[in-house]
């Protein structure tokens, strides 16, 4: 006869993978459950990030509130103006930060007022309570005060605000306006009023900080074109030109960054899925190899039998992907909710296809390509296994192997490169996750010798069969290790790495620091001031006199020369800033010297000895002895950089980036900031009411106010990340449940088999709870070690912060994994506890 | 009358490191279309080995085999899969039934490979004939040591195969229920016409077939026929 190859036939192939999955659904299910969290976890990411994106974009104009904007931080030049006039601007404002109080309760509190003349916004709206307030508080000569502020002083329409000299009707409450977030209202809250009243406030005055902005309606506007002619000419006045395209290009950046860290944490999720599949997988098709060489003797082909099980785990990875992309399109709702304050914006969630299709498909991918190592198997296992039943030698060619693990390497190269945006980066995260993985192999191999090395011979029966079972055949140290140890790393990494981040912007309030700051103390208030502070049992912490200045020349270079050149290596804020200098002969514990000397008294008739702060020194590219002039209000200073210095920014101390000696800028015009501390919350509004009255100019910082807006924002910031996290802790908890759930049926026939010998439950329980404990101490200790390290190398080269390690891996990843492996673990005897043998060997195997 | 199994001068050799092992060598013997033949032979002698050669689920380390009027050595894995599927019938001392499938989807997995339309009208009524037929839904956990060696008859008989290998048949199996499943192995052969090779320990077994090939140390020491009808 001739024999031919077996037809395929597709239907049959798949009626056969439907009959052997149904009887292991409960198994595939664990499997699938992974896969579910880890596609939901990255499709919600990419459709509110793509929603981000879009809305941004749609919402440009609106987000401006003009087609362009001119906007100078000090009052803008002649050709500056000129520029405005010829362009013909439709609205403008002059901003600054100053003390409001409210006479009719003494409230006082620091808010940006925004003075408008025009019909400012072009596009969306004022919203404000009630609702007509936007477009008449300029008519009725009132102001729109922020709508909390309002509520916190209990304010109403009709009372008046005190802003400088001037008192005015508050006409309603302001909701919200294009340009703002409630992150930046919550800190000074805005306070429009019509421009014309300005004058009145008199607080205008040489020295405060305010803004000048022009608003341009005119759509028609080539606005590249604009940008390219008008820009450099107005940086060189030290103005700027910003089109509603470029602020929400730079608005997409800023949550590029959000967007980023949150991919990250998908990718992780997905990770742990992939961990997941493929322990879970291994376990299952080895369980497989003998009804594979059944079928096989039977007729069935090699392509037929790896197909069977090829279809079962590709339905798995389609179901799984189809959940997970619904539950993730269900999930990125609640985005909005939760990133609100975050957002200038509403977002309006629009369900675009790309991310569904991709989650489908990435469930199909990850399932297949974590699987095709143990799925080989199946075309390798030999027929004649059913009688020999020698399985466990099966061999797997090497060309074979080495691609599917190249294949997996590329998935996982190109997954985090697409998911980063960055190839190197993307090479580091893979390199990392191998690393890690090849450590942890390292570990349990070393293990295991050290175990068959050091062998307890003196232990009762029980402690040694629990430890044999670590290294005889079946053992499923490698396996579970690897499993637990990787999940482990992975929570516990994304654990440390949170508290780097939240640490970064953790602030310390000390009793005795300073908690109040005086801002734009003029000379000739100063005096009076320290009387004030004396007379009320104040001390002055801190009384720093500040002189503000531009760079003229730097290295002999005009700095108007360096900003058209496209070429140089520097930051150009560094070019456009009005620097606020102090002198003084010494240095605060704030500060330390890390380059150079500290010369703390100038020579008159020399070159004045400069310090800078190490992060401008990077940013201007700066090195010590390099010349540097000042322009001090006309009057050119010429410096040289002395030294840098390290400056601990986070300290809430009034720091300085450029610091000069004393002996050169005593007469320079300048105004001062003074600290102090005020005990409680009524000895802070006195102070702060009093000053309100008698030196309305004077802006006050309350640092008790700003701690509380700050912890509510860090509050915000940790329920994000938590959040996100909780979608990797739980896809890891699933891993471990399922690698250990899976490890049941390795050791079920051995305790069946002790059991049948006469082995009592107790000593069952012992062994395999002392397996599981080793196994779960190994794994997890192993996992948050590593994590340890990896953690330590972002801080130190990506958040570029010290890392102070929390204890809580420790404490409760180690001791919680492991307790939960041996919970598994345990779960895994019952049957073999509670029924005879036989019929336990009848009903699992 | 044709031979339908052809054996010349195999050899079986395991290498492990520099060690070689001859499991079986110089065995040479046929086997007669609808003849029952029966392999004995002490434990090691190499019975499992040659069975598992006989109906090419293992490759030879050399002489040739011919099943069916084809040459094993010139097919591949897949050929000689469909060569089974076709050809070839197996009873094996553990059963071996697909646990995940039902006794009627064990039975009728060889069909199913062909393609054959009414499968599961074949199936049943072989379930039947072995006294299985209320047992249709049945996983082989919820089955009896015999009722399982019955199903794997009938999965062996559902492909109507030429050639039918059986491993220690009743190894698993009390005596009793041993003794039905030989009764009803011969019975079904009988009413199919298939040829049966048979493994066995079990002389008395051997005794009833038409041919004896006694096996040891992996060589031939006799080939006999037997004064069975």
């Amino acid at each position: 006869m001739n024999a031919t190859t077996p037809k395929l036939n597709f239907k049959w192939l798949l009626k056969m993978a439907w009959r052997d999955g149904r009887a292991s659904l409960s198994r595939l299910l664990l499997f699938m459950a992974s896969i579910i969290l880890g596609i939901a976890a990255v499709v919600s990411i990419q459709l509110f990030s793509e929603n981000l994106k879009q809305n941004i974009q749609k919402q440009s104009k609106s987000l401006m509130g003009a087609d362009f904007i001119i906007d100078s931080k000090q009052e803008p030049s002649k050709k500056v103006l000129a520029i405005v006039d010829s362009l013909g601007a439709d609205a403008m404002e002059v901003n600054f930060a100053s003390m409001a109080a409210f006479p009719k309760n003494g409230g006082t509190k620091l808010v940006k007022v925004r003075a408008m003349e025009g019909p400012f916004p072009f596009y969306g709206t004022i919203a404000s309570e009630p609702a007509k307030a936007g477009a008449t508080y300029q008519s009725l000569k009132g102001a729109l005060v922020d709508a909390t502020l309002l509520l916190q002083y209990n304010i109403t329409a009709g009372d008046s605000i005190k802003i400088g000299d001037l008192t005015l009707p508050v006409i309603g409450a302001l909701q919200s306006i294009p340009g703002s977030t409630a992150i930046s209202s919550s800190v000074t809250p805005t306070v429009l009023i019509p421009f014309s009243l300005l004058e009145k406030t008199n607080l205008l005055q040489l020295g405060s900080r305010k803004e000048y902005q022009y608003f341009f309606n005119a759509p028609e506007t080539n606005l590249t074109a604009l940008t390219e002619k008008l820009n450099p000419i107005l940086n060189a006045e030290n103005a700027d030109l910003d089109t509603h395209v470029s602020t929400s290009e730079n608005l997409g950046k800023r949550y590029d960054n959000v967007s980023r860290f949150l991919n990250l944490v998908a990718f992780i999720a997905l990770l742990l899925g992939c961990i997941g599949i493929a322990s879970s997988v291994h376990i299952y098709i080895k369980e497989k190899l003998k009804s594979v060489a059944v079928l096989k003797c039977l007729g069935a082909s090699r392509t037929q039998a790896f197909l069977i099980y090829l279809l079962q785990i590709i339905s798995i990875g389609f179901i799984g992907g189809v959940i997970g992309s619904g539950i993730g399109t269900g999930l990125q709702f609640a985005f909005p909710y939760i990133l609100q304050d975050f957002l200038p914006f509403d977002i309006e969630i629009i369900i675009s296809i790309q991310p569904l299709i991709m989650g489908i498909a990435l469930g199909v991918l990850m399932s297949v390509l974590f699987a095709l190592l143990p799925l080989l198997g199946t075309w390798y296992v030999a027929p004649l296994e059913v009688l020999r039943g020698a399985e466990d030698n099966l061999k797997k060619p090497k060309f074979a192997r080495i691609t599917v693990y190249f294949t997996i390497v590329l998935f996982i190269f190109l997954f985090s490169f697409w998911m980063l945006k960055d190839a190197a980066d993307g090479m580091i995260f893979t390199a990392g996750i191998f690393i890690t993985l090849a450590i942890m192999a390292g570990v349990a191999q070393l293990f295991i010798q050290a175990i068959k090395k050091f062998f307890p011979t003196s232990w009762g029966y029980t402690k040694r069969q629990s430890l044999l079972n670590l290294f005889r055949p079946n053992n499923q140290t490698m396996v579970l290790v690897l499993a637990i140890g990787l999940g482990t790393f992975l929570i516990s990494t994304l654990y440390f790495t949170k508290d780097i981040l939240l640490a970064k912007t953790t602030i310390e309030n000390k009793k005795n620091d300073a908690n109040i700051i005086l801002l734009d103390v003029q000379a000739e208030q100063e005096a009076a001031l320290l009387q004030t502070f004396e007379s009320k049992g104040l001390e002055v912490i801190a009384n720093v006199p500040i002189i503000t200045m531009r760079m003229e020349r730097i290295r002999g270079r005009s700095v108007n020369e360096m900003r058209q050149d496209t070429t140089i290596n520097m930051r150009k804020w560094v070019l456009n800033r009005e620097f606020r200098v102090t002198y003084r002969d010494s240095l605060t514990e704030t500060e330390e010297i890390v380059e150079g000397d500290w010369i703390g008294t100038a020579v008159l008739g020399k070159p004045i000895p400069i310090s800078i702060s190490d992060n401008m020194a990077e940013d201007a590219g700066l090195k010590l002895g390099d010349a540097v002039v000042f322009n001090v209000q006309g009057v050119l200073m010429e410096t040289y950089v002395s030294s840098i210095r390290k400056v601990d920014w986070t300290s809430l101390q009034i720091n300085f980036m450029v610091l000069f000696p004393s002996g050169v800028l005593e007469n320079a015009p300048q105004f001062n900031v003074m600290t102090t501390y005020v005990p409680n919350k009524e000895s802070s509004a006195e102070l702060q009411r009093d000053l309100v009255v008698h030196y309305p100019n004077v802006t006050i910082l309350d640092l008790r106010q700003v701690f509380t807006i700050v912890e509510d924002i860090l509050d915000k910031i940790s329920w994000v990340i938590n959040f996100m996290a909780f979608f990797s802790i739980l896809t890891g908890l699933i891993v471990l449940v399922g690698s250990v759930r899976n490890s049941k049926y390795q050791r079920i026939k051995e305790s069946v088999l002790l059991r049948t010998l006469g082995a009592k439950s107790k000593q069952i329980v012992q062994i395999t709870a002392l397996e599981y404990v080793y196994l779960g101490l190994l794994g997890s200790l192993t996992g948050v070690l590593l994590s340890l390290i990896g953690s330590q190398l972002l801080a130190l080269f990506l958040f570029k912060q010290p890392f102070i390690p929390s204890v809580i891996p420790f404490l409760i990843f180690i001791p919680g994994i492991t307790v939960l492996v041996v919970l598994i673990g345990l779960s895994n005897l019952k049957s073999v506890l509670q029924n005879s043998p036989l019929e336990v060997l009848r009903k699992e195997l | 009358m044709s031979n339908i199994l052809k054996i010349n001068d195999l050899e079986k050799t395991y290498t492990s490191g520099s060690k070689k092992l001859t499991v079986i060598s110089n065995i040479s013997f046929e086997v007669e279309k609808g003849c029952i033949f029966s392999i004995v032979g002490p434990s090691g002698s190499g019975k499992t080995t040659l069975l598992g050669l006989c109906a090419g689920l293992d490759y030879p380390t050399s002489g040739s085999i011919e099943l069916c009027g084809t040459r094993l050595e010139d097919l591949n894995e897949d050929e000689r899969a469909a060569l089974r599927n076709k050809e070839v019938g197996f009873i094996f001392q553990n059963f071996q039934l697909l646990p995940t499938l039902t006794a009627l989807e064990n039975v009728i997995v060889p069909l199913e490979l062909q393609g054959e339309k009414n499968a599961a009208k074949s199936g049943i009524a072989l379930l039947e004939k072995v006294g299985l037929g209320d047992r249709l839904h049945h996983y082989p956990s919820q089955l009896s040591g015999g009722e399982q060696q019955r199903v794997a008859l009938a999965r062996a008989f559902s492909n109507k195969p030429s050639i039918l290998f059986a491993d220690e048949p009743t190894g698993n199996l009390d005596e009793e229920t041993g003794e039905k499943v030989i009764q009803l192995l011969f019975e079904l052969n009988k009413e199919a016409g298939t040829t049966l090779v048979i493994i066995t320990h079990d002389l008395d077994l051997a005794n009833r077939t038409q041919q004896i090939l006694r096996l040891k140390g992996g060589k031939i020491i006799s080939n006999e026929k037997t004064t069975t009808v």
